[in-house]
């Protein structure tokens, strides 16, 4: 347990150290996001129309990409190695660098997203829809994300293969928490959505550290 | 289970049946062929368009069933690690690919005459190119390292991953299209299948299957000979030294 702690005091001092780092998935979502209207054009009816999709979209994007670096540079210095000789479980290591990239990357993007829905035009139930969506959908893809991560770490190839390989997977959460959003705001409802959003986030918490210490400890072999 | 783990084994076995699934492919495809376009009638609403169905839904059967052998090699790939298991999944995964491929097209050239258009975001037709890039995945995944032992365990974690993954995924996509109905009317909804067409379409998925093993053994053999030469390079390199 002390070592859990120790591991996830020291990831998140890293984040915090690294300067701007931590925000480069917040700059890449909304440098992304202005360019569809300097793309689509700047009518406030087509962006209200595609905001919600839009967010959905950047964040599957921003998480990803972010998570390319996870496990690589751990396996690179030799951190890797000193998990393995630790004691931590690697199923452990996972869950904990998935938390705390998570409170580093995807809570930045939960944050942030009110100004979000403010940039797109969004109507005023979006304000709290958004950041509650986000908050049970965006944990979810870093775990699924994680595995991909760490399945990449001793491949020849990062980025494009990474969202390859883990962008199918995280379809599921893309519809159901564009269908949730959707769902609130136009009065609805979205009690079904964030159901089956917040059970796939318990799935992907009960089975994503296995599979992400699976392929750890294929790296290490 | 590990009896067949020695290559000259498999080998051996693979040589057996090799000339038999051949010519079964070849009888079964010509049967089916015959069936499908010569004596099946024509559909009193499709006319000759509906024909296709006899690659289609064939096609759209094995692109299923090949990655529902590749989660079962991942199986036991990861916990015997059994070597016949990964050359496997190399093996099946393009041709799985292709199924794949091959449904979406064949689909869309259906579609045209059809419902007028090539494509549309159908709950069926998206859950299946959604399946051509998990194959994509797969295949990409295990070609990324400098070891292919290391690159099939990958690839088989990501299978069962995957795997797991795909009923959620086709409930979602499901989900998705009732939400949005696509303005294209389509209906399967019309008369059951007469005996006259469902015999060629049965023996056209029995020719795709056996053709399946066929290519496979083809592929495994060319792994296993690609794999033998690569070591028996390495050998030589270190006489030389």
């Amino acid at each position: 347990m002390t070592a859990a702690a120790a591991l996830f005091a020291h990831e998140l001092r890293l984040a915090f150290r690294s300067g701007g780092e931590m925000a480069q998935g917040l700059v890449f979502f909304l440098l992304a996001l202005s360019l569809f209207p300097l793309g689509v054009g700047p009518g406030p009816a087509t962006l209200e129309r595609i905001g919600v999709g839009l967010i959905w979209v950047l964040a599957l994007f921003a998480v990803t990409l972010t998570l390319e670096r996870l496990y690589a540079e751990d396996a690179r210095d030799g951190t890797l190695d000193l998990y393995g000789v630790s004691g931590l479980s690697f199923e452990v290591v996972a869950l904990v660098k998935a938390a705390s990239h998570w409170l580093t990357s995807g809570l930045l993007l939960v944050l942030f997203s009110p100004l979000i829905c403010l940039l797109l035009g969004l109507p005023a139930e979006a304000y709290t829809a958004v950041p509650v969506v986000l908050l049970l959908g965006t944990p979810t893809l870093t775990l699924i994300g994680g595995i991909g991560a760490a399945l990449l770490v001793q491949s020849r190839r990062g980025g494009l293969l990474l969202a390859l390989i883990v962008l199918p997977l995280e379809i599921p959460v893309l519809i159901f928490g564009v269908s949730a959003i959707e769902g609130w705001v136009s009065g609805l409802g979205a009690s079904a959505q964030l159901s089956i959003l917040g059970a796939m986030l318990l799935g992907a918490l009960a089975l994503g550290p296995f599979a992400t210490a699976a392929a750890l400890r294929l790296a290490l072999e | 289970m590990h009896y067949f783990a020695n290559p000259l084994r498999f080998q051996r076995l693979a040589d057996a049946i090799f000339p038999y699934a051949l010519i079964a492919t070849l009888a079964a495809t010509a049967v089916g062929l015959y069936g499908g376009l010569v004596t099946a009638p024509m559909d009193y609403q499709q006319g000759d368009a509906y024909r296709i169905i006899f690659v289609h839904v064939p096609a759209a059967w094995m692109a299923l069933f090949v990655y529902l052998t590749l989660a079962v090699a991942a199986v036991v790939s990861i916990v015997w690690r059994h070597p016949l298991a990964d050359l496997y999944g190399r093996a099946a995964a393009p041709v799985g690919a292709v199924f794949c491929f091959l449904a979406l097209v064949t689909g869309a050239i259906w579609g045209k005459p059809m419902w007028g258009t090539w494509w549309v975001w159908d709950a069926r037709l998206t859950s299946m190119l959604i399946l051509f890039f998990l194959y994509l995945g797969y295949s990409a995944l295990a070609d990324a390292f400098d070891d292919p032992q290391r690159g099939a365990r990958a690839a088989a974690i990501l299978a069962l991953v995957g795997s797991v993954n795909l009923p959620i995924i086709k409930f979602s996509v499901d989900w998705w299209n009732t939400l949005h109905q696509p303005a294209t009317v389509m209906r399967f909804d019309g008369p059951q299948m007469h005996l006259s067409m469902l015999w060629p379409l049965l023996t056209l998925a029995l020719a795709f299957k056996l053709y399946f093993v066929t290519v496979v053994i083809l592929r495994v053999r060319a792994e296993i000979t690609e794999r033998r030469i690569t070591n028996l390079r390495l050998a030589a390199e270190a006489g030389d030294d």
